[in-house]
C-alpha cells in the first residue's frame, strides 16, 4: 500500500490538524490554571500555584467530589448489579419481549441524556420521592445498565463454552458454574465495564441536571459556578479531573490489551451496541 | 443447556429494573404530553391534544427543532470529515505507532464534557485566549465577537466532542477489511484512488452511518453547550425543554416536544440500522 503516495502525503497533515484540534482545549485548559492574571489572555504571564491552593480551601468542590464518588460508585452497583445478568440473559435466555428488552437497555447508550433524564424526573414526582442523590445513583445506574451489558456480552461472544459444558458434566450444578467458571472468565470485562462506568458517572451532567437535589455532584457544581463566571479555580480542579481520567483510561487499555490483544476497544462497546 | 429456574434468574431482575426505570418513564412521557398545567401549577391528568397545538402554533418551536437539526447536521458532517481521513490513515498508514495515536483520540473522549465545553469557552471569549493572541501578534485590532456566544462556538465544540465518537465506528469498520481484498485490487491494476473509492470505501460504510447517528443524535439533545456558549442565536430544542421544565413550569409541553424529539431520534435510527444492513458485506 506504500505506492498510495499522493493520498498518504497529506494524510499525516490532516492526523497532525485533527490531534491539534482534539487537544488545543485541554492544553490551555491546564496552563491557564496556573496562569496567575486569570483565564484568558495571551501570552501566559505569572505562573502561580494559587488557583490549586484556593481550590484545596474550597470546601463546596470537595463536599461534592465525596457526593460524586459516592454516586458513581453506587451507580457502579447498579449497573452491574443488573447489566451482568442482562447480559447473560440476552445471550443464553429467550423469553416473550427480548428484543423490546435489548432496544431498552442500550436505549441510553445512544439517546440525549436530556430524555432519560426528565422521563425519570417524571417517575420520581408521580411516584412521590423527593430529589437526593438517591435519585442520581437511581439515574446513573439505569442509564449505565447499557454500558455493562455491551461490555459482558461482548465478554460472553468470546468465552469458551466448553468449559461451561465441562463443569456441568462433571457434576457441578447451573450456579456453581456460573460463579466458579463463567464470571472468573468474564472478569476483564467486567472489571472493564466497572471502570467505565465509574468514569462516565463521575462526569455525567444530562442526567443528573433534572434529578439533582440539595447536594451537588461535582459536574452540577462546576456547572453552578460557569453560570456565575469563569476563575482559573474551575481550570485546576478540570486539570486535576484531567489526570484521573488519563489514569483510569490508561489503566483500562491497559487492561483491555491483556484480555483481547487488539487496541480495538471503545469500538467495540459501539459495535456490539449495534449488533445486539 | 440452562434450567429454567437459571434462565428465570438472569432474566427477571434486569427486565424487571428496565420496566421500571426505563420503560415506565418513556410511556409517563408520553402521557404527560397529552396533560396539562392548571393555573394554579398542578399537572392537570386529562387527555388533551393541547400541547401538541401549541407545538405546531407558536413558531418558536419548530423553529428551533430546525436550528437544532441543522447544527447536528454540521456538527456530523464536520465530525465525519475530521474522523474519516484520520481512522484511514490510522487503519492504513500508521504502521506501528496506531497504538499510540488510537489512544489519543480516546483519551479527550474520557474528559469531561462539560471541561471541554469550558475549555472551549476560555478559548473563544472576548478577552480569551484566541482574541487575545490574535491581538498580540497585531492580526486584529478588536476581539472577533462572532467566536463566542454564537452558532458557530457550539457547532465547534460539539465537533470537538463527537469527533471521536465518529472515528470509532469508522476506524473499526476499516481495521476490518481484508487486507488481501485491497491488495487484490492493487494487483488487477487499480489505482490507489479506485481502491479507495471502489473496495474501502463501500466496506465502510456501515462505520460511516454509525458515527454520523452518533454525532447527530447525540449533538441534537444537547443543551449544555448552547447553555454555555451559544448564546441567545445558538438556542437548540433542548434548551427550550429545559426552561419549560425549570422556570417556564410547563411539563406538558416540554414533554410533547421531548417526545417529538425521541421519536425523531428513534426513526434515525432505524433508518441507520437499515442502510446499514444494506451496506453490510459481512
Amino acid at each position: 500500500m506504500s505506492d498510495a503516495r499522493s493520498t498518504s502525503r497529506w494524510l499525516p497533515w490532516h492526523a497532525i490538524v485533527v490531534f491539534g484540534f482534539l487537544y488545543l482545549p485541554i492544553v490551555t485548559l491546564i496552563v491557564y490554571s496556573f496562569n496567575g492574571s486569570g483565564v484568558g489572555g495571551f501570552p501566559p504571564h505569572n505562573l502561580t500555584l494559587d488557583w490549586y491552593r484556593m481550590l484545596f480551601a474550597d470546601d463546596a468542590i470537595w463536599e461534592s467530589v465525596v457526593n460524586s464518588l459516592v454516586v458513581a460508585f453506587a451507580a457502579m452497583a447498579i449497573s452491574l448489579m443488573f447489566g451482568i445478568p442482562a447480559a447473560l440473559a440476552l445471550d443464553r435466555a429467550n423469553f416473550p419481549g427480548k428484543a423490546l428488552f435489548r432496544r431498552l437497555v442500550l436505549l441510553p447508550l445512544i439517546l440525549p441524556g436530556i430524555i432519560t433524564g426528565l422521563s425519570l424526573l417524571m417517575l420520581f414526582r408521580e411516584a412521590d420521592v423527593k430529589l437526593s442523590l438517591v435519585t442520581i445513583v437511581l439515574g446513573h445506574g439505569t442509564a449505565l445498565i447499557s454500558v455493562a451489558t455491551t461490555e459482558v456480552f461482548a465478554g460472553l461472544q468470546k468465552l469458551d463454552r466448553a468449559q461451561e459444558e465441562a463443569s456441568l458434566d462433571l457434576g457441578a450444578n447451573y450456579w456453581q458454574t456460573l460463579w466458579r467458571i463463567t464470571i472468573p472468565n468474564l472478569r476483564l470485562s467486567i472489571v472493564g465495564a466497572a471502570l467505565l462506568i465509574f468514569t462516565l458517572s463521575m462526569d455525567e451532567i444530562a442526567v443528573s441536571f433534572f434529578l439533582i437535589g440539595r447536594d451537588n455532584t461535582l459536574p452540577l457544581e462546576i456547572w453552578g459556578r460557569l453560570r456565575r463566571g469563569i476563575t482559573p479555580e474551575i481550570n485546576a480542579i478540570s486539570s486535576i479531573i484531567f489526570v484521573f481520567s488519563l489514569i483510569a483510561i490508561v489503566s483500562w487499555y491497559r487492561l483491555r490489551m491483556t484480555a483481547e490483544g487488539t487496541p480495538e476497544i471503545t469500538a467495540e462497546v459501539v459495535e456490539t451496541a449495534q449488533g445486539l | 443447556m440452562f434450567s429454567r429456574a437459571y434462565r428465570a434468574a438472569i432474566t427477571l431482575p434486569p427486565v424487571l429494573w428496565v420496566a421500571v426505570f426505563l420503560l415506565v418513564p418513556y410511556a409517563l412521557l408520553f402521557c404527560y404530553s397529552f396533560w396539562s398545567v392548571s393555573p394554579s401549577q398542578t399537572i392537570v391528568h386529562t387527555w388533551t391534544l393541547d400541547n401538541y397545538r401549541e407545538l405546531f402554533r407558536v413558531n418558536v418551536y419548530l423553529q428551533t427543532l430546525f436550528r437544532s437539526m441543522w447544527i447536528a447536521a454540521r456538527v456530523m458532517i464536520f465530525s465525519l470529515l475530521l474522523g474519516y481521513p484520520l481512522a484511514y490513515y490510522l487503519s492504513f498508514y500508521a504502521g506501528a505507532r496506531k497504538d499510540l495515536f488510537y489512544q489519543l483520540v480516546i483519551i479527550p473522549l474520557w474528559v469531561s464534557y462539560l471541561v471541554r465545553a469550558y475549555a472551549w469557552k476560555t478559548i473563544l471569549g472576548s478577552d480569551g485566549v484566541l482574541n487575545t493572541l490574535l491581538q498580540y501578534v497585531h492580526l486584529t485590532k478588536h476581539p472577533l465577537e462572532f467566536l463566542l456566544y454564537s452558532p458557530f462556538a457550539v457547532v465547534l465544540t460539539l465537533t470537538h466532542i463527537y469527533t471521536p465518537f465518529a472515528f470509532l465506528p469508522i476506524y473499526a469498520a476499516l481495521e476490518h477489511i481484508p487486507r488481501n481484498l485491497v491488495e487484490a485490487s492493487h494487483d488487477l491494476g487499480a489505482s490507489p484512488l479506485q481502491t479507495f473509492w471502489r473496495v474501502i470505501f463501500p466496506l465502510s460504510i456501515p462505520g460511516v452511518l454509525a458515527g454520523a447517528t452518533f454525532a447527530f443524535v447525540l449533538s441534537l439533545g444537547d443543551f449544555l453547550a448552547p447553555l454555555l456558549l451559544g448564546g441567545p442565536s445558538g438556542i437548540m430544542i433542548s434548551n427550550i425543554v429545559v426552561s419549560l421544565f425549570g422556570a417556564a413550569y410547563n411539563w406538558p409541553l416540554g414533554a410533547a416536544i421531548s417526545l417529538c424529539m425521541l421519536l425523531l431520534v428513534l426513526a434515525l435510527l432505524l433508518l441507520s440500522e437499515k442502510l446499514e444492513k444494506k451496506w453490510s458485506f459481512r
